[in-house]
């Protein structure tokens, strides 16, 4: 999210006609889209308060009513048909539009993922760049135990992708593979790790679902160096 | 309707060029015409209907009016969420266009019959089902309907000659036809089995009994007006549908009817039971399930008679 608003993303606001697009396509991290957008400016801090507060339009997954949301998601599978689209709109009129798509390694599982690499590289959508979230979990544990993704570098360029692996907890080394230029759509499989920096969280399942509690807030904060 | 609705589209298509057309790799001896003609906006996706339907959403969002083209089943049930997370939810003028209503695909057995698309689809709001009645009204319906911002779901019929007598392709979305007028006893039919209703209608014309027809071919919006209108004059009606009979316009005119206290009875006729295999073609599945005019005939004879 980082390298997608801090430096990817060209748009001079929510409503910019000429913007590149976004898509979440892993919806469950809309905190992570919140976040950036009120880094961004583009959404309030009283609007990132009002977080699942009822009548809030900032809920658990993305919606599209709220201003810097390109596409509601949640369902997974679902982001990279719709960003193939995009791509393709611009590729028919002939605009430099990107469009960027985040999806996790577990949404992999869905066919409609494939279904849309299958397109996008058939038809050589180079303005369609996709970062997955490598971090090897799932909802109910880890991929290597409910579904193995093994070799996600070689599946994802035997259908035409340039795909590269990279830390994704290295901004730099995320920001050059997305801006090298090439002739096919891209996909970064962006290594992580889940709850990275966080003792008491990395690799931990539990907090794919817990909320924190003020202790466990406090504790993180701390060990992230961003104070209180 | 296949020609109607390539014929149309590639009018509508001259004249704007945010027309795209999709297909999941069906529609042989049919699309080729549009893509001849507009070869940059025509994509075979391949199959993959989910994809399709991402695709469409994503092309609408950024301004164009994409028509998804496959079998009933395959454009609706197979990606039904995408369509509800997609231009429903999203409100995007995407169009779909599933061939095969009811048993048009009869030697291909249940995968290919069309025959629970509109109750998939009826319960979301936001999205328009039009079920045309024969070819001039869906190039009526194409026409009346392409440039309007919700999405629209036309279930067409592979019939590209019977002409439904008395509707001279009118079309209007929300309204119903009456083809005869209402009587002690009326058919509601759904879109090609209009045809049908009028041939029961003169059958039981022969044996003295009127019957009134209403050719439905909106089904969302509802034509809740015409319906009602219909429906308060006529003692016994009957629906047809090649359709289960829950779900399609069977539910629909018992909403109707609940709603709005009619003192009218409901006889539901349409597919009832899960089919079972054999194979057969479309008249001899309307027979199997009771809904060819000589059945009907027989089925509305013995309701009057058993409700006096």
């Amino acid at each position: 999210m980082c390298a997608i608003y801090g430096t990817l993303l060209r748009a001079s606001g929510p409503k910019d006609s000429l913007r590149d697009y976004f898509v979440l396509s892993k919806g469950h991290a809309a905190l992570a889209l919140y976040a950036s957008l009120f880094l961004k400016g583009w959404l309030t801090r009283n609007q990132l308060n009002s977080y699942c507060d009822e009548n809030s339009l900032l809920g658990v997954h993305p919606e599209h009513e709220l201003s810097g949301v390109e596409w509601s998601t949640g369902s997974l599978g679902q982001g990279l048909p719709v960003a193939s689209g995009l791509a393709l709109a611009s590729r028919l009129k002939n605009n430099d539009r990107k469009v960027y798509a985040l999806l996790s390694d577990a949404e992999c599982n869905e066919g409609s993922v494939w279904e849309a690499a299958m397109f996008a590289g058939h038809h050589k959508l180079s303005n369609l760049t996709v970062i997955v979230d490598w971090n090897g979990q799932q909802a109910l544990g880890k991929t290597s135990t409910i579904l193995n993704q093994l070799n996600l570098v070689e599946r994802w360029a035997a259908f035409g992708w340039d795909a590269v692996e990279v830390d994704g907890h290295d901004l730099a080394a995320l920001c050059s593979s997305a801006a090298k230029i090439g002739t096919k759509p891209k996909v970064l499989l962006a290594k992580t790790i889940f709850g990275k920096g966080v003792s008491f969280m990395e690799n931990q399942i539990k907090w794919h679902y817990l909320p924190l509690s003020e202790l466990d807030y406090h504790a993180a904060m701390e060990e992230l160096g961003g104070g209180v | 309707m296949r020609k109607a609705f390539v014929q149309t589209l590639i009018r509508l298509a001259r004249q704007d060029d945010r027309i795209i057309l999709l297909t999941g790799d069906l529609g042989f001896m049919a699309l080729e015409p549009f893509a001849d003609e507009f070869p940059k906006r025509f994509f075979n996706v391949g199959v993959a209907e989910q994809n399709m339907l991402g695709l469409a959403s994503g092309l609408a969002k950024d301004g164009y009016i994409p028509y998804v083209y496959s079998i009933a089943p395959f454009c609706v049930l197979r990606p039904l969420e995408f369509i509800r997370n997609g231009p429903i939810y999203h409100r995007l003028p995407v169009r779909i266009v599933g061939i095969g209503a009811g048993f048009d695909y009869g030697n291909n057995g249940l995968t290919h019959y069309g025959i629970d698309d509109i109750g998939s689809l009826r319960c979301q709001p936001g999205i328009h089902i039009i079920s045309p009645c024969d070819y001039q009204q869906a190039e009526t319906a194409f026409l009346r309907t392409w440039d309007i911002p919700e999405p629209v779901y036309y279930r067409l019929s592979k019939d590209d000659t019977t002409i439904v007598q008395g509707l001279d392709g009118r079309f209007v979305l929300g309204g119903a036809h009456v083809l005869r007028p209402p009587a002690q006893v009326g058919i509601l039919a759904l879109g090609t089995m209009s045809s049908d209703a009028l041939k029961i209608s003169d059958l039981l014309e022969q044996q003295q009994l009127s019957c009134g027809v209403v050719a439905v071919a909106s089904v969302s919006p509802p034509p809740v007006e015409d319906l009602t209108e219909f429906m308060c004059k006529t003692g016994t009606i009957f629906t047809l549908e090649n359709h289960y009979i829950t779900g399609g316009l069977g539910s629909l005119a018992a909403e109707i009817i609940a709603e709005k206290k009619l003192d009218c009875r409901l006889v539901r006729c349409g597919v009832e039971a899960l089919p079972n295999g054999r194979t057969g073609n479309t008249e001899s599945l309307h027979i199997k399930s009771g809904i060819d005019p000589h059945s009907m005939v027989k089925r509305i004879l013995q309701e009057l008679k058993s409700a006096t």
